[in-house]
């Protein structure tokens, strides 16, 4: 955060910065670069779908069907002869968007709520962290699924379902780490200071919660794509015949299936596997990255 | 003690109460009338008999008296009867829950036991080969869908090696037996089970590291007591701790897992129960499998309270 | 004194040395380098021996100990050198076994934070008998007495019901006790201290040391007493060392260290310390602060500090120097330190007659500020701690008020009352003819423009993600209208005032040192030119040679800026030097109040006359030191404060009348000009 009146002072001696030190920090861990790597090829190759797939994922040519993997398809061909990569791409899109959009709404309501109950406290704070509580008392999946039930399967209802049904984390969460910071000395000097709340939350209490709200966030992403591959697994996400990766695994349905045609139900699942994986794994570098401990160390004269 | 186990309820009471608002609602919105369906004995026929029937019961007041109504039923027990086979949903419920609970135990405590063992043996191997080896494992094991493992059980143990049978609970037409069960047990579980594995070894990695930073450890080891000792009485006692709330927190995951395991393998649990009553829209049925998961799950909070002030001395009960 | 003590030279000479350190070197491998914690420290012990190891933060002084009995884990650290000779054996080279036979029975330690060192989950009964049954094979029942035993001996009452408790039911004074108890359960040879009494009160760590003392006496063990505090130490061993930069630069008897000091670092430490009987003077503090150990310098640790520092100090590393039987120095420049003059407390160097304070500016009447401790089902109110109980005080313009006691007395709670940022129960707080108490938004505003705060720990008290600039600035963006041109400009001044480089505005608080970031929270607190100053505490979180720093810029700030302060805090000592007027608080009221050298000179009120007691003496060792009132017991529980006098249930002179009438504060009859008031029955 740069402070945009420090005009024209030079600091010759200046050795660390508060993001170039985030920065060192998340390259550091391997795992997480690796982790960055991979799902940096998958969103591109999804993102990239038609270019990179060739075939159009809806194409049925019956003189194909369950074809293994060749050169001209490189996993093969489904029980309607259509293009097996190119569905993954395209399910991909459903699957990575499902997530941004879900983690999206669920994490305006959530940071939002949690930080009115964490700095108000009082009343508001009892009757937002009751809610909370009520909407956790419930299976993820299974409160998601009977919503499902009764608004009916769609993708457009599964990111909605999914967005409104797991802010209470994050609002858990964000409320947490507020109390955390309300004693903070900093913020009572600038009460002291005769600094506005509404100042107080923006300047001083966002900052410093960003870092795990973040890293929260990047987490959920991955949860919410395994939320959604369940639910198209369960025929109540993406219908068909729309790809996701979670509904072309429903198409291995019986065990001739499972054993003759590999090629139908393993990519997808691997798929899923890699980008929560990947997913996963930059958000442990982002956690290790904007670790608030690491911004307190000690410097020297 | 006994303040604070009221005080709980005391406050949970709220939270109940809140959660059979949202059943209710959901209930409402759902096509069928479920909310009927769960009061009389009869499935729904013709409109005029619904729109005659709901006067007879007083559903055609105000919605708050229909959720008394609706509430009061439901505190005796009455979870209306299944539009598909007519039976009481509660005894549908009740006659497959200790199967979907067999399922769950089993994967819980094999995956806390092993996921803890797991995550200390990484703490206490941190910067190793053994400690990189199993994060990554741990981060492999978090990614992988229940469905897809479950899919990629059965056929490598299933079809190619035949070792241990694809669905269901028992051998169809054998009598039962605990061997046999197990057998059939094994496939689902470790379905279940691995995912929380690798959560359990996460929280029990990071848990031990933290431990062992501290200072009563370097007092251990001044004190020259074997390496043993120190561990497990002065460490694994402590970073034990936490990881109760991370028990507590696994159980709602359970359902949601089980639901989907028990489909792949034809386990005849209440998950089943469930997804074929979605797929059937059998409405009485769904509401009921929320209510009774939604009360199991504060039923285990509680719970888990408890054993966290059980194991940490510093909890007071007042 | 230890007996074994007056054994002459001879028999000295001829007895192997318990404990033989020779060329010490250790290192940490971090994230941002190598950090030199040890270098080249070589040193002997006696049997029976006491030695004290002085030293500031980062000195090394910990970290030596640790390397002996192997508890630095191995990476990070690295033994690069040397050799610790333990009755002849090399405690370096042992093996994991033989090291854990060593480890209780010969050497132990007792550790800095008796809460974070004992094991918050098992019961004291269980942590200290489990070394004796693990080395020693004693059965349960045996143990349990041995426990017992060495409970009584430390003086914790009560013991076999107490063993059956956990840590956190204890207070700090009695953990350390127990701390003490679990080290000596196997009767070892040599007791580490590492800063044992530093996270306690000042009575409490009188109560301790007296216990140590006697303990060593009663059982003729060595001890090794690491302190920051050189005072406190003076009282207590046989021979000082002092560590600074991770060297170990001289090595004296006690009595020779005060009197004839040799190297620079231990005259400069000596001089800033301040006494208790010199007043109106000015701190010397030493300039710039310790070293980085990531690079440390290439010469003499101290030299970038040191006043007499030549280029050969700054290049060569200079070697110990026997000046004197037992008395060895590391420096090049000896020789002119000689012909310097005495390195005793400096002398009066006043800058201005005491000013004249006619105006009262903040007028506080029987404030109290009382917490609610909720019970219950429903979580009703049972109670209250009673935190600040009947408070009333007056500052005038111009001077320093100093609140002091110990932790639990209200004197933080105090500040912030005054300031508004706690709720008042009841009293008033009235500053320059308003009414601030419990006030509205108008008020409130005002307020802030009349009156700061500079806070305790400068690693909090700032926020981590703004920069310097914006830090200091945020005053001036709360209660001025200047625009951001002349706020820069404002900002510029301010940083100068307080001594930082201008280039420091862009800078983020974890670049800089804890002296440096609390000279950014006092500049932020003077931004906006208030007239009253809370200090809360401003320099208990820093190091030794960093406090005199801090005192005289504040002290030099109420010269140039005309300010007034309320000065809150437990180091009599410094209070000493920087206050006109001193208030001594205990449990929520105050017990003594007057000018500073009035009280400290002739302290009326039994508790007054204990703390200061307690303080440690810097020239204790070369002169009879006033006898040590030791208190009995520890402060009681503010939530139940006792009847009458708070202070009866602790004090000497009690009796029936002060247990059932509280006294009020009054002035001193005899000597009503003095204005010296004290809340005794028996005050004379």
């Amino acid at each position: 955060m740069t402070d945009a009146s420090t005009t024209f002072i030079v600091d010759e001696e200046r050795q660390r910065t508060l993001w170039g030190d985030a920065a060192r920090r998340f390259l550091r861990h391997r795992l997480a670069v690796a982790g960055f790597i991979v799902l940096s090829i998958l969103v591109l190759a999804c993102v990239f779908a038609p270019w990179v797939g060739q075939f159009d994922p809806n194409g049925i040519d019956l003189r194909l069907r369950n074809q293994p993997p060749s050169f001209a398809h490189w996993l093969g061909t489904d029980g309607t002869g259509r293009d097996i990569f190119a569905r993954m791409l395209h399910g991909g899109r459903i699957s990575l968007s499902v997530g941004i959009v879900a983690v999206t709404i669920s994490a305006s309501i959530g940071v939002v709520l949690g930080s009115i109950a964490g700095y108000f406290g009082g009343r508001v704070d009892l009757f937002i962290m009751a809610l909370v509580d009520m909407v956790l008392t419930f299976p993820r999946l299974v409160i998601i699924i009977a919503f499902v039930a009764v608004v009916g399967p769609s993708i457009l209802n599964t990111m909605l379902v999914i967005g409104l049904l797991s802010w209470p984390a994050v609002a858990r969460l964000a409320r947490g780490e507020i109390l955390a910071l309300r004693n903070q000395e900093f913020v009572q000097a600038a009460r002291a200071l005769g600094t506005s709340n509404r100042v107080i939350i923006i300047e001083h209490i966002l900052p410093n919660i960003m870092g795990p709200i973040i890293v929260a966030i990047t987490l959920d992403i991955a949860t919410v794509i395994l939320l959604e591959a369940s639910l198209s697994f369960l025929g109540l996400g993406a219908q068909p015949p729309t790809a996701s990766w979670g509904n072309m695994l429903r198409d291995a349905r019986t065990l001739s299936i499972l054993e003759g045609l590999p090629w139908l139900w393993i990519p997808p699942g691997v798929a899923i596997a890699l980008a929560v994986l990947g997913i996963n794994a930059v958000g442990d570098g982002l956690r290790d990255a904007l670790d608030p401990r690491h911004v307190t160390d000690g410097g020297s004269e | 003690m006994l303040t604070y186990i009221l005080r709980k309820i005391l406050l949970g009471i709220p939270v109940l109460l809140g959660v059979t608002v949202v059943v209710f609602a959901i209930a409402s919105a759902m096509p069928g009338d479920a909310v009927m369906a769960m009061i009389t004995a009869e499935a729904p026929s013709s409109e005029e008999l619904i729109a005659m029937r709901r006067g007879q019961l007083g559903l055609d007041q105000p919605i708050w008296v229909q959720y008394s109504t609706w509430l009061w039923q439901v505190l005796q027990g009455n979870l209306g009867r299944s539009f598909i086979t007519g039976r009481p949903v509660a005894d549908m419920i009740f006659e497959r829950v200790p199967y979907t609970l067999e399922l769950m135990g089993v994967a819980l405590l094999v995956s806390f036991a092993l996921g803890t063992a797991l995550g200390v043996v990484s703490a206490l191997r941190q910067y190793h080969t053994t400690d990189y080896v199993l994060t990554v494992a741990g981060f492999a094991g978090v990614a992988i869908p229940d469905f897809f493992l479950g899919m990629l059980l059965v056929y490598v143990f299933s079809l190619e090696l035949r070792w241990l049978p694809s669905s269901g609970m028992g051998t169809a037409g054998d009598a039962f037996s605990l061997v046999d069960n197990l057998r059939h047990l094994v496939l689902p579980a470790a379905a279940l089970a691995l995912f929380r594995t690798a959560i359990f070894m996460r929280y029990a990695r990071s848990s031990m590291l933290e431990v062992l930073t501290q200072d009563y450890m370097r007092t251990a080891r001044a004190k020259g007591l074997s390496r043993i000792t120190i561990v497990l009485r002065h460490g694994l006692r402590n970073a034990l701790i936490p990881l109760v709330t991370v028990f507590g927190l696994t159980t709602p995951t359970l359902f949601g897992g089980s639901v989907v395991v028990e489909t792949i393998f034809q386990w005849p649990g209440i998950g089943l129960l469930f997804i074929n009553a979605v797929i059937d829209r059998d409405s009485p049925v769904i509401m009921g499998y929320v209510l009774i998961t939604a009360l199991i799950v504060m039923i285990s909070n509680i719970l888990t309270d408890l054993a966290y002030g059980a194991l940490d001395p510093r909890v007071s009960y007042d | 004194m230890n007996p074994l003590r007056d054994i002459s030279g001879e028999a000295e000479a001829n007895r192997r040395p318990l404990l033989s350190v020779r060329n010490l070197t250790v290192e940490f491998v971090t994230d941002g380098g190598t950090v030199h914690a040890v270098n080249d420290v070589s040193f002997d012990l006696a049997e029976g021996e006491a030695l004290g190891v002085v030293g500031e933060s980062g000195s090394g002084k910990s970290v030596t100990m640790q390397a002996l009995l192997g508890l630095l884990r191995q990476p990070p650290a690295r033994i690069t050198a040397g050799q610790a000779l333990y009755r002849g054996r090399d405690l370096l080279t042992l093996t994991e076994a033989e090291k854990r036979l060593i480890r209780w029975q010969e050497i132990a330690m007792v550790f800095q934070d008796p809460m974070s060192s004992l094991n918050p989950v098992l019961t004291i009964g269980l942590q200290l008998t489990e070394a004796l049954v693990a080395h020693k094979g004693l059965d349960a029942k045996a143990a349990l007495e041995e426990a017992r035993a060495v409970l009584e001996l430390v003086g914790i009452a009560n013991p076999m019901l107490r063993m059956r408790a956990y840590p956190h039911q204890f207070s700090g004074g009695q953990l350390q006790r127990i701390g003490i108890a679990m080290s000596l359960i196997c009767r070892p040879s040599l007791l580490i201290a590492d800063e044992p009494t530093t996270a306690l009160d000042v009575t409490i760590q009188a109560q301790i040391v007296e216990l140590v003392v006697r303990l060593q006496k009663q059982l003729g063990m060595a001890i090794i007493w690491i302190s920051h505090d050189l005072a406190l130490v003076a009282g207590m061993v046989d021979r000082v060392a002092v560590m600074y930069g991770g060297r170990l630069v001289e090595e004296a008897p006690v009595s020779r260290l005060f009197d004839a000091a040799a190297h620079p670092y231990t005259r400069a430490l000596l001089r800033s310390i301040p006494a208790l009987n010199v007043e109106g003077t000015r701190l010397l503090s030493i300039p710039g602060a310790p070293p980085n150990l990531l690079s440390p310098p290439i010469g003499c640790s101290f030299s970038p500090r040191c006043v007499f520092s030549t280029d050969r100090c700054l290049g060569h590393l200079p070697e110990p120097e026997e000046l004197a039987v037992g008395h060895r120095a590391a420096c090049f420049e000896l020789g002119r330190l000689k012909a310097a003059p005495p390195p005793l407390v400096a002398a009066a160097s006043s800058s201005a007659p005491p000013a004249q304070h006619t105006e009262t500016l903040l007028r506080v009447s029987d404030l109290k500020v009382h917490f609610p401790i909720r019970k219950g089902l429903l979580r009703r109110q049972v109670g209250s701690v009673k935190a600040v109980d009947g408070v009333s005080f007056e500052v005038m313009e111009g001077e320093t008020l100093a609140l002091v006691g110990e932790s639990g007395c209200g004197k933080s709670t105090t500040g912030r009352a005054v300031l508004g940022l706690l709720p008042t129960t009841a009293g008033r707080v009235n500053f320059r003819g308003t009414d601030y108490t419990d006030c509205g938004a108008d008020l409130r505003r005002e307020r802030t423009r009349q009156m700061q705060m500079v806070f305790q720990n400068p690693y909090a008290s700032l926020n981590p993600r703004m920069t310097v600039g914006r830090i200091i600035g945020e005053g001036l963006r709360a209660q001025t209208t200047l625009s951001r041109h002349d706020q820069q400009k404002r900002i510029l001044e301010l940083l100068d005032l307080v001594g930082l480089p201008r280039r420091f505005i862009g800078r983020y608080p974890f670049e800089l040192s804890g002296g440096q970031r609390q000279r950014i929270g006092i500049a932020r607190a003077i931004a906006a030119s208030p007239r009253f100053i809370v200090a809360d505490e401003p320099i208990s979180a820093l190091d030794v040679s960093i406090q005199a720093q801090i005192v005289n810029l504040l002290e030099d700030l109420k010269q140039k800026l005309g300010l007034t302060y309320l000065f809150i805090g437990h180091d009599l000592s410094m209070i000493r030097h920087i206050s006109d007027r001193v208030a001594v608080m205990y449990l929520g009221r105050i017990v003594e109040m007057g000018r500073t050298g009035e009280v400290f000179r002739n302290p009326l009120h039994p508790y007054t006359r204990a703390l200061l007691s307690a303080v440690p003496h810097p020239t204790a060792a070369s002169q009879d030191r006033t006898e040590r009132i030791i208190l009995k017991g520890s402060p009681p529980d503010p939530s139940n404060p006792p009847p009458g006098c708070r202070f009866h249930t602790r004090c000497s002179i009690a009796e029936d009348l002060c247990r059932t009438f509280e006294p009020d504060l009054e002035v001193d009859v005899e000597r009503p000009s003095m204005r010296h008031a004290v809340a005794c029955h028996f005050a004379s």
